[in-house]
């Protein structure tokens, strides 16, 4: 497979897992309110990757994009490990998303200057969505953490555990530096610094700690990953696998 | 007709309502991009509100009826993505068709479209759809929705 049709899965995997998750708290959110923000988040991540599987699909020639979100098994998965993690409580959620927001906010806003001219408009269009994604999960991670002492004590816990998905976001392989080499990719290593600033800036404002930098999971550039992905694919994959050429 | 008459599509596509907000069509919402003839056959470029906005479906499939309906059938429709949708593109008519149904048209400030008040609270950034979000007015207490910037 070449490399581009390779980084442009990547990004449709993510967005489609990260929306895959969101749309599980359709009918489950804590207010309406949330329900429908949650479930509008999951939309707007779904359109994001049809998009780009739309554009795979093209460039790889005998996969449609639905082909490519349903007929995949884990293994050839490469969205981030922090895409996939559990919804947990409201708190987990908005940590995991908060710190995927962050990323993706300055992915697309790189990813948008690309000489490849799909990526950049894709990355364009998504990027106007991901500003309000990021609105979203940041005020909310500042009212849960300025909030009561137990608000805050669950989301410190939340932004521990993932914490170790944290460090690949920023990981470039062979595929990365092809991309970058011609002007496609990005450097995610240059996106470390505005991410930092993100981070740092709101965790304070919602009164909690950093935590410090430990044994960080990889491995989804290459189709490892999780537990959990394997669970939600079984979910979400059923029904086009059971039903081939089902139509609604 | 040699060139096609792309005027006339234009006038054709402009009856056709927003499925979500049928105060204003499909062209007031900015969501056609260009008409366009060759070949014996007209081009419509669409390009969504928002990547995963529901009534991209709903709205191409009433473009194609309308267009059977009014005899007209050398057509495809194309999705482009490049540049991306803006409310910018609304012009001052179509933001006051908007007030005029209840929805506060997108605007730096936004104010009640019942009362004109600018003392207004956000509910949540996300209204029944992904283009709004849900406000409250504190001077005449009326909810409604406000069609966000993008
Ligand atoms: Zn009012």
């Amino acid at each position: 497979m070449n490399s581009l049709i390779q980084y442009t899965l990547r990004i449709a995997d993510s967005s489609l897992i990260l929306g895959q998750r969101m749309s599980q708290w359709c009918s489950n959110g804590p207010t309406l309110e949330e329900d429908i923000a949650m479930s509008n988040i999951a939309l707007d991540l779904f359109g994001q990757a049809n998009g780009f599987y739309e554009y795979a699909a093209q460039l790889d020639g005998s996969r449609s994009a639905d082909e490519l979100a349903f007929k995949r098994n884990e293994r050839e998965f490469f969205n981030h490990q922090l895409s996939e993690q559990e919804n947990g409580n409201f708190g987990t959620t908005t940590v995991r998303n908060f710190l995927h927001d962050a990323f993706n906010f300055l992915f697309y806003t790189e990813l948008a200057s690309s000489k490849d001219e799909t990526l950049a408009a894709l990355s364009a269009k998504s990027l106007k969505e991901v500003k309000y994604h990021l609105r979203h999960s940041s005020n909310w991670l500042i009212r849960l953490g300025d909030g009561t002492q137990e608000s805050n004590m669950k989301v410190q816990e939340s932004l521990n555990f993932l914490w170790q998905y944290t460090g690949e976001l920023f990981e470039m392989d062979e595929i990365d530096n092809e991309m970058l080499d011609e002007g496609a990719g990005v450097d995610n290593n240059k996106l470390r610094k505005g991410w930092d600033e993100i981070i740092n800036s709101t965790i304070e404002k919602a009164k909690l700690t950093r935590p410090v930098d430990g044994y960080m999971a990889n491995g989804s550039k290459k189709g490892i990953h999780t537990e959990h992905l394997g669970f939600l694919l079984a979910e979400m994959q059923f029904l086009p696998r059971a039903y081939p050429d089902a139509k609604w | 007709m040699q060139n096609g008459n792309t005027a006339h599509i234009w006038k054709l596509l402009n009856t056709i309502p927003d499925p979500e907000i049928p105060a204003i069509s499909i062209v007031e919402l900015g969501v056609i991009r260009d008409v366009t003839f060759s070949d014996k056959s007209y081009t419509i470029l669409i390009t969504p509100t928002y990547s995963g906005c529901p009534a991209v479906k709903t709205f191409t499939d009433d473009i194609k009826e309308c267009l059977k309906e009014n005899g007209v059938r050398n057509f495809k429709l194309k999705l482009i993505y490049s540049p991306a949708w803006t409310t910018d593109w609304m012009t001052d008519k179509t933001k006051e068709k908007l007030r005029k149904y209840g929805i506060a048209p997108p605007s730096n400030t936004v104010r009640c479209p019942q009362c004109n008040s600018k003392n207004v609270e956000i509910l949540s950034e996300f209204g029944a759809t992904a283009c709004k979000s849900m406000c409250r007015c504190s001077n005449c207490l009326e909810p409604f929705e406000f069609f966000k910037c993008i």
